[in-house]
């Protein structure tokens, strides 16, 4: 009976420890965006928002995840050089496009209203951006990537029903096409945006 | 050659004609998928959309560049008057579609934005509690009968389109749009063609303002800007056509599960 109980005890204490750390998505999420409205609202360089704003990038998405999908069923049939070549020339340019489009906004507000849970692996969390003299309000909603519920990554910004990923798909594709599905084309094409 | 355009687009679009499908959500949605459609005219496409990035440069850019600074009062009515008068061509596609209910609210809104709402400019209807507007037209009546979207076209000045939504165009010029039919197809008296076209262009100009730093920024982040704008564009009219306010039905889970396996 009391080997039983402690057993019990015990299943119910690793199990809190497992929900006590695993980060709810819409937590991480307005925590993200809280981080970079900071630093937007620093008064600090652009290349130090540019800088500070590349550093939570790195932290909080998967930047591989958006290159594989990005690549689309290419990705099956370049060889494993190619990969890891891919993934360098990708993690630069996403890295230097996403910084300075986010540097154009001073204290952007976003707020986290719903999350909805799609599977295992992805939630889907709900957000606002706040609407200024310049620009109406901007509904925004973000893929999480919960496979690692204590390390929840950001795989996809939808903005107004639009997906970023998405279309960054479709202008790889594009890019491929133009040149006959030659992968060094878009290495070329990634490594002349990250150089300028 | 107009012919010759014409010919090309009734048959793409009767190429894609699936009457049966008419109620079948989630073949209207892989129908409308923006990766299914196809580019038919690529050469064509880049040379008209970068005639359009030019006439943008010399007329959209600046005067939105000046618009952008007017009151936000003045901007916002502006823009109410504007989905104002929308409402005319989107209240008989309501009724096309079916959606008698909210044909009577948007005819509703309508009389009540014009006359209490001083032509539009203020939007009253919101004030009193309807629910959001949401724009439709005759491409999207034609979709949800089932209709494809054929092959995606770039037009001059009026942007990004489909073969499906080209045709659809035509609709307003045939008596379709209350608004055309009183400015430029009947003498009123009151109202002149000057009206309709300032109408479109102030609409270009807000369009092009409300997304001034968006457009901004995409064009200078892009890789191939025209596959950008081509895919937001198919990816938008898919959700609209589709009338989803969840992102989810409209998203493919697949090709993420895919990077699982990777």
């Amino acid at each position: 009976m009391k080997i039983k109980k402690c057993l019990f005890i015990l299943i119910v204490y690793f199990l809190s420890i497992n929900i006590a750390s695993a980060i709810q998505p819409d937590i991480f999420v307005q925590s993200t965006v809280n981080r970079a409205s900071k630093i937007l609202s620093e008064n600090i360089s652009k290349e130090n928002k540019i800088s500070e704003l590349k550093k939570i990038a790195i932290e909080t998405v998967d930047i591989n995840g958006i290159a594989f999908y990005t690549l689309g069923s290419r990705r099956k049939t370049i060889n494993d050089n190619q990969k890891i070549q891919y993934i360098k020339l990708f993690n630069d340019y996403f890295l230097k496009s996403f910084s300075s489009r986010l540097a154009e906004y001073t204290n952007p507000e976003i707020d986290v209203y719903n999350k909805e849970v799609i599977n295992r692996n992805y939630t889907i969390v709900n957000s606002l951006l706040k609407g200024t003299d310049d620009r109406p309000e901007v509904k925004i909603d973000w893929r999480i990537y919960t496979k690692d519920p204590e390390n929840p990554l950001i795989r996809d910004l939808i903005i107004e029903g639009l997906s970023l990923a998405r279309t960054q798909k479709e202008e790889f594709a594009s890019i491929l096409n133009s040149n006959d599905g030659d992968i060094n084309a878009l290495f070329k094409t990634l490594k002349d945006f990250s150089k300028n | 050659m107009i012919k010759k355009i014409v010919v090309i687009l009734i048959t793409t679009l009767a190429l894609t004609l699936n009457v049966n499908a008419a109620s079948d959500g989630d073949l209207i949605l892989k129908k409308n998928d923006p990766a299914e459609v196809k580019d038919c005219f690529e050469g064509l496409n880049r040379a008209t959309f970068a005639f359009n990035q030019a006439l943008d440069g010399i007329i959209f850019k600046p005067v939105a560049t000046v618009y952008k600074k007017l009151p936000s009062p003045v901007k916002s009515g502006v823009s109410n008057s504007l989905d104002n008068l929308s409402n005319l061509v989107t209240i008989p596609n309501n009724i096309l579609q079916g959606e008698f209910k909210l044909a009577m609210m948007n005819t509703g809104r309508f009389l009540v934005n014009t006359t209490v709402g001083i032509l539009g400019f203020v939007d009253v209807a919101q004030h009193l509690g309807m629910s959001e507007y949401e724009k439709e037209d005759y491409g999207q009546s034609l979709a949800k009968a089932g209709v494809g979207p054929g092959c995606y076209i770039v037009l001059p000045v009026l942007g990004p389109s489909t073969a499906r939504d080209t045709v659809a165009l035509g609709a307003n010029l045939l008596g379709g749009d209350a608004w055309y039919n009183v400015t430029v197809k009947n003498d009123t008296h009151y109202l002149s063609e000057e009206d309709y076209y300032s109408s479109k262009i102030t609409a270009g100009v807000d369009f092009r303002a409300k997304n001034y730093d968006s457009i901004e920024n995409l064009k200078e982040n892009s890789l191939d800007f025209y596959a950008s704008v081509k895919s937001l564009y198919l990816q938008d009219r898919q959700q609209k056509i589709a009338n989803m306010n969840t992102i989810v039905e409209t998203q493919n889970d697949s090709d993420w599960e895919e990077i699982e396996n990777n």
